[in-house]
């Protein structure tokens, strides 16, 4: 029962690394209509701005761990990501706007490899070691909760979960009750009417870019705390598995993108731990994620919680 | 920037360029991990390499000819050993290889090189198929039966009945030797309470290692490389699992403890030598090699300078380097006096060499015990 427990627990916080780089994925495709390939390498730099930000940051609190120095990162690693996503978009996807999605999906491979590899090249291609900003350790559990002390719940998993809840009712927040939010619903049904109706597409669309890249930053950044080990290629891995999980979730629907990763996340862990019992060796646990993928487009390919979108003529 | 690994390639150009015209130099081409998950191995391995060929050099060189070196990197990528050594082979024309030191990177490249009749040399794959491709490939370091059996024995001479195996599905080496561990480990009264696996590159091991702390094993075997048995061990002690573990020679990594922190600590791992070793062949190379890099040798840098070094040796007993005569030299070396040990390459190519178990302690490896073949 706690062996269970305890890998409900892994997969919970391995699940709300998957929502929170889904969320970006997830953002981007309903407003824009678009797969941002991209997004799992902005969610790399974020991790490597963070690398470099924090000895800069940590200088203050004399190279210990700070709850103060880790927003701070955090946040620094958002704006950066922000930058580079509204970059990214005015350079590579906006002359193609008017393209067919074939040609800016490809692009947005292009930028992959590109980030990647320049990546490589800038950061080395040795896996880094990143600074412990929160002194990262178990979590006491109190005797009085008996067999339960057994279990291990590290702070930076529960810092994740939080910082991913936080940042899904802010994201809901921003798309349901702003003004901007209202663009970008808008964009999402007609790009041309919206622009008639006074919106600068522009401004919504990098705004887009911009928010869906921030919070691929602070994944970024979750990750490292949790797993601090970093190499320029460590995005592809949970880019896949986040674009899965967007997909099993219902790609451009917000809470979709957070409950496809949360159950990602634990089927993987649960298939993996029970491995031998389930007589499927924990090495194909990469296949776990596309399996489901397979299975979801099969049988509901608008996802959990996505609704069929019936085109009206 | 990653100059650093083609600044070797140039400094052993510019030492094959002293006499002025390659004709009068011998080609031998070297392929290592120089970056990417296992850039530690690669650069020690190379250093070791380049340090013997510098002192051969040095000396007079080999047949009266200079060594000149071509190193590629494979940057840890699985695919690349294959289309650099062919590179090696067909336009740099090398008369021998020297590599890998991971064992699925060996056995890439093991049949070209024997397809073209050029020797290859492996400083520290210890995967027994490596040698098994062809009578042109070579190792100067012990295989992982014998591995396998010395960590078996061990636990069991510590009362380890009951022990848990998380290996590396993606490397050769790891499921290997995890193979070896557990024939020799069960006929001897030994129990595998608990096998799971992992992949190269993963970073998350929560869910393998909770299921393994819940066979309450007395100890974990890791055969894996450097890289994901830090970040394993620090896992592991997150969890409370307080087992010590064990591991063979691809703990042999520049980041293990600087990632694994005291993770690892009370742990142990076989290995091809103990840089703490009083022997004076010993001492002399570990000076000789600290004054020129600024750090001590591990075992890959001491495997990397022995398999030079009896390169080297048989190009001279063959007084050629034409590849049947130098494949035949090369498997008649005996007792070559290396810096790991007395080496004797047998029918089957490989060497047989006394292992030496470590423990990680103070932050750095301490010498338990040697075992002999």
């Amino acid at each position: 029962m706690i062996e269970f427990l305890q890998q409900l627990i892994n997969g919970l916080s391995l699940g709300a690394i998957y929502a929170l780089i889904a969320l970006g994925y997830t953002m981007v495709y309903g407003v824009l209509r678009f797969i941002n390939f991209a997004h799992g390498d902005v969610f790399m730099i974020g991790a490597f701005a963070g690398l470099y930000v924090a000895p800069v940051v940590l200088k203050f609190s004399n190279g210990g761990p700070s709850w103060p120095g880790a927003f701070l990162v955090l946040v620094a690693a958002m704006v950066i990501c922000a930058i580079l996503g509204i970059v990214i978009e005015k350079l590579a996807y906006r002359p193609l706007r008017n393209r067919p999605r074939l040609t800016v999906l490809i692009t947005a491979i292009g930028v992959s490899l590109f980030l990647e590899n320049f990546g490589q090249y800038a950061f080395g291609v040795d896996p880094q070691s990143f600074p412990d900003l929160i002194g990262d350790h178990a979590i006491n559990i109190p005797a009085w909760c008996g067999p339960l002390t057994d279990l291990t719940i590290m702070v930076s998993q529960v810092l994740v979960f939080a910082v991913t809840l936080i940042l899904l009712v802010a994201l809901r927040f921003i798309v349901t009750k702003t003004k901007l939010g209202m663009a970008m619903r808008a964009l999402s049904v007609n790009p041309v009417a919206t622009s008639l109706m006074g919106v600068n597409n522009d401004v919504v669309i990098s705004f887009t870019f911009g928010l869906g890249s921030a919070l691929a930053g602070a994944a970024g950044i979750l990750i490292s705390i949790q797993q601090p080990s970093i190499d320029p290629l460590m995005g592809l891995q949970p880019g896949i598995k986040a674009f899965v999980a967007a997909v099993l979730g219902g790609i451009g629907n917000i809470p979709g993108a957070a409950l496809g990763g949360v159950l990602l996340g634990v089927i993987e862990t649960l298939v993996v731990g029970y491995s031998d019992r389930l007589h499927i060796p924990s090495g194909y646990r990469d296949a776990v994620a596309f399996f489901l993928l397979i299975l979801i487009l099969l049988f509901k390919p608008t996802g959990l919680l996505g609704r069929v979108e019936r085109e009206k003529v | 920037m990653r100059i650093a690994s083609i600044l070797p390639f140039f400094a052993t150009l510019a030492l094959g360029a002293l006499p002025g015209l390659a004709q009068d130099q011998i080609k031998v081409g070297e392929f290592a991990s120089m970056s990417g998950g296992s850039a530690s191995f690669g650069q020690s391995s190379h250093n070791g390499t380049m340090l013997a060929f510098e002192e051969i050099n040095a000396a007079g060189g080999v047949l009266g000819k200079k060594i000149d070196l071509h190193t590629e990197d494979d940057r840890s990528v699985a695919g690349e050993p294959a289309t650099i050594v062919r590179k090696l082979i067909s336009q740099d024309n090398v008369v021998a290889v020297l590599g890998e030191v991971a064992s699925s990177k060996s056995l890439e490249a093991a049949p070209i090189c024997q397809e073209n009749h050029i020797p290859m040399i492996s400083p520290a794959s210890t995967n027994a198929k490596v040698t098994a491709v062809g009578d042109y490939i070579f190792r100067v370091c012990f295989i992982d039966p014998f591995q396998g059996k010395v960590m078996a024995k061990f636990a069991l001479s510590k009362g380890w009945t009951k022990v848990a195996v998380l290996k590396d599905v993606k490397q050769d080496y790891s499921v290997g030797l995890a193979d070896a561990f557990e024939k020799s480990f069960t006929p001897a009264g030994g129990t595998v309470v608990k096998t799971q696996e992992y992949s190269t590159g993963d970073k998350d091991f929560r869910a393998q290692l909770t299921s393994i702390k819940a066979s309450h094993p007395d100890a974990i075997f890791v055969p894996g490389y450097y890289a994901e048995v830090a970040l394993i061990a620090r896992e592991a002690r997150q969890l409370g699992i307080k087992a010590p573990l064990l591991g063979g020679d691809g703990w042999v990594g520049e980041s293990l403890l600087k990632v694994a922190g005291n993770a690892l600590d009370g742990s142990f791992f076989s290995n091809h030598y103990s840089q703490d070793d009083p022997s004076p062949v010993i001492q002399n190379f570990v000076k000789t090699y600290q004054a020129k890099y600024g750090e001590k040798p591990d075992a890959m840098a001491a495997l990397g300078y022995d398999s030079a070094k009896i390169l080297a040796d048989a190009i001279t007993r063959a007084g050629t380097t034409d590849g049947p005569k130098l494949r035949d030299a090369i498997a008649a070396t005996r007792d070559f006096k290396g810096v790991t040990g007395d080496i004797t390459l047998d029918a089957d190519r490989n060497a047989t060499k006394a292992a030496v178990i470590l423990t990680i302690a103070n932050g750095g490896f301490q010498f338990v015990q040697r075992v002999a073949p």
